[in-house]
């Protein structure tokens, strides 16, 4: 097995591990929000496996540096006490989890049998020059895909708008 | 293999084994002489003090041997989590700043950069993004409505601030056409005219033609002004010292987020916040300061010069200890005037800390980048391919 | 093409081991007197009586849902700064555009006085 193959299985587990720890084992909020970080740091090492470096730097930026930041946040405003879920709330996270999970993987496995795709090894070397860097994509995003990006824009006002219609109630 | 292994222990070991001991040192002293005390002298062997250079490693004793204390009712694992995720990112910060350029030596080439990673300026940033994870952490599982308080406001500070951080060097990056900080200190090797912008008129007026002459370094200080004073303000108040350490405020919140830390658990704290002034300095050097280049003299005017005379191996090594050199000492004057910022100011307030991020900062790095893209454009139609200011 | 995360993992792998290598030093070398006093939670030596896990001021949720807008704004602003070169006007036609809302986001926030502490 080959260094990078070990470093896929490596950061496979850990995610798939933190995620289940997330809602299944961990008693305190915090520790399950910080369980959640691991599995987004986990995701962002697959991708730079996978030569996808600038989503990697998305990942932790927008979901491990900012999403997540702003769970805590929204944890701290909720006045939860200590103790956090009881053994039998999180065994029954954890049967859901587990069945959501276990449906997804079975779905995945089903279509990638169908498709071939186990055919294709994960860590190809021969991608095209410059494959997943920030020159391709960024030439890629702001001339073929501007559309799309000024939608996000619009999306993005949305949310601003709805924060702050939310928050101001409790200001005022 | 062992060349990544040696740059890496090198550059570990210049940061946390010279430079942040170093900075403890020099902040008593330089914060002793702004306000005429003496300073740190008190710790000697055999009656000789050196200077108080022996603090440091009493520090380190003395941090080390005091008792281990969770405060009850804590976290137990989440409060020794805590300075563990606050050192660990300052201390792999530096892993792609670049502290010397490419040398060839036979066969071998190789750049002085621990990871010469594509994306490196977004790494500096992943990182920063992570170490709000100590501060939240520390803060709350000490349970001290202290430490409470501290880490909202760290954390509050510290995303407000990783914005503007990120905006604040776009500009950099489109000048430069890279986000890769040793393509970035490459490209800063270089001069360029500053009255380029007379090409413009057809012709210069009789005797302006010495305006022609005046060359600047290639360095984004000179190039991007403003984002450097915006993001030496940034990831000065994302490293929260002062005059931006209201998570810490000594005076209203005891000691902010680690309250609650005694002994090395504390220690972690005190070494990631002197590590991370190392790595703003580098950092602040690699992207506006030239990193290792010599203003005026280009990697190849040094091994040109010296090769002709002593052949080329011999001029690449000088090369190399010329560039290490240049790059560590813009390291110390950019740590020198982070200590003269820290103890010349006084701290602000909450509502002035935020209103400097938000309404100040980020609506002038959007307008950096505009007013940038607007030059650069138009420096295209004047002279296609000059270098854009 | 990985060898040159070679160096972050080294690392990331030293540092990990000196931080957690400290506090097992620390935790060995120190002496173990602790008594209940010792161990409460500094309060300038009153008795707590507040939990410090209560609600917080919305203001800091605002301040994060700012800050995540805005994180990915940043986001597509890095990858078109190191291609504007190459885009050229069409690029910057695209990001002033995506901007406009957040733009009008700001000052909408402003106007609101979600900016006011």
């Amino acid at each position: 097995m080959s260094f990078e193959m070990f470093l896929f299985y490596a950061f496979a587990f850990l995610a798939v591990f933190s995620a289940v720890a997330m809602i299944g084992f961990v008693r305190h909020i915090v520790a399950a929000a910080m369980s959640l970080v691991v599995t987004m740091v986990s995701l962002a090492g697959i991708y730079v496996l996978m030569h996808a470096e600038l989503i990697a730097a998305i990942q932790i930026l927008v979901y491990a540096g900012a999403i997540v930041v702003l769970f805590l946040f929204v944890i701290m405003l909720l006045d939860l006490r200590d103790g956090g879920l009881g053994p039998a709330a999180r065994g029954q996270n954890l049967v859901k989890a587990v069945g959501v999970g276990g449906t997804v993987t079975i779905g995945t496995l089903v279509v990638a049998s169908v498709s071939g795709v186990f055919s294709v090894n994960p860590l190809v070397e021969s991608l095209p020059e410059g494959f997943g860097e920030h020159r391709a994509l960024g030439i890629a995003l702001f001339t073929d895909y501007a559309l799309a990006v000024e939608l996000v824009g619009l999306v993005l006002l949305a949310s601003i708008v709805g924060a702050v219609i939310l928050a101001k109630r409790k200001i005022d | 293999m062992i060349l990544v292994v040696a740059k890496t222990l090198f550059i570990l070991i210049v940061v946390t084994l010279l430079f942040a001991p170093l900075i403890t040192w020099v902040e008593r002293k330089q914060s002793a002489i702004m306000q005429d005390r003496i300073g740190a002298n008190r710790a000697d062997l055999a009656g000789m003090t050196f200077l108080g250079l022996l603090h440091p490693a009493a520090d380190v004793i003395k941090l080390l041997s005091k008792e281990d204390l969770v405060p009850a009712g804590a976290n137990r694992f989440l409060h020794a989590l805590a300075p563990i995720l606050s050192a660990v990112p300052a201390l792999i910060a530096f892993a792609v700043i670049p502290y010397g350029a490419t040398y060839r030596f036979g066969d071998t080439t190789f750049t002085l950069v621990a990871a010469d990673i594509d994306w490196g300026v977004l790494y500096l940033l992943v990182i920063g993004s992570l170490a709000t994870y100590g501060s939240v952490l520390a803060g709350w599982a000490s349970r001290s409505n202290w430490s409470m308080l501290g880490a909202i406001r760290a954390t509050a500070q510290m995303i407000s601030y990783e914005v503007t951080m990120g905006l604040s060097i776009v500009g950099i990056f489109m000048v430069f056409g890279s986000l890769k900080l040793t393509d970035m200190a490459v490209a800063q090797d270089t001069t360029f005219r500053v009255f380029g912008f007379l090409d413009l008129f057809a012709s210069l007026p009789a005797g302006a033609g010495w305006l022609n002459a005046i060359r600047l370094p290639n360095w984004g200080i000179f190039l991007q002004p403003l984002a450097f004073l915006l993001f030496l303000t940034c990831i000065m108040a994302e490293n929260k010292r002062p005059p931006f350490d209201l998570p810490e405020a000594d005076s209203e919140l005891v000691a902010g987020y680690f309250t609650e830390y005694s002994g090395m658990r504390f220690g972690l704290f005190y070494m990631a916040e002197f590590i991370e002034v190392v790595v703003i300095a580098g950092a602040v050097a690699a992207l506006f300061l030239g990193g290792w280049a010599v203003p005026y003299l280009s990697q190849e005017t040094i091994t040109a010069g010296v090769a002709s005379l002593f052949g080329e191996g011999f001029a690449n090594l000088v090369c190399m200890l010329i560039h290490v050199g240049c790059f560590f000492s813009k390291v110390v004057f950019l740590v020198w005037l982070q200590m003269l910022i820290r103890w010349s100011f006084p701290r602000f307030r909450y509502d002035q800390l935020m209103d400097l991020c938000w309404k100040v900062i980020l609506p002038l790095s959007l307008l950096n980048i505009f007013l940038t893209a607007a030059g650069m454009l138009l420096a295209q139609q004047i002279a296609p391919g000059a270098a854009a200011s | 093409m990985l060898s040159e995360y070679l160096g972050v993992l080294l690392m990331l792998g030293i540092a990990v081991a000196l931080t957690v290598g400290m506090l097992l030093v620390h935790v060995y070398l120190g002496p173990k007197r602790s008594f209940d006093k010792k161990l409460a939670p500094f309060e300038c030596g009153e008795e707590p009586i507040v939990s410090p896990r209560q609600r917080h001021a919305v203001k800091f949720y605002l301040v994060a849902i700012l800050f995540v807008v805005f994180d990915v704004e940043a986001v597509f602003f890095y990858p078109w700064g190191a291609t504007f070169l190459e885009t050229g006007l069409p690029g910057l036609t695209t990001i002033a555009i995506f901007s406009v809302p957040l733009v009008v986001g700001l000052v909408y926030e402003w106007s609101k006085g979600a900016l006011e502490w």
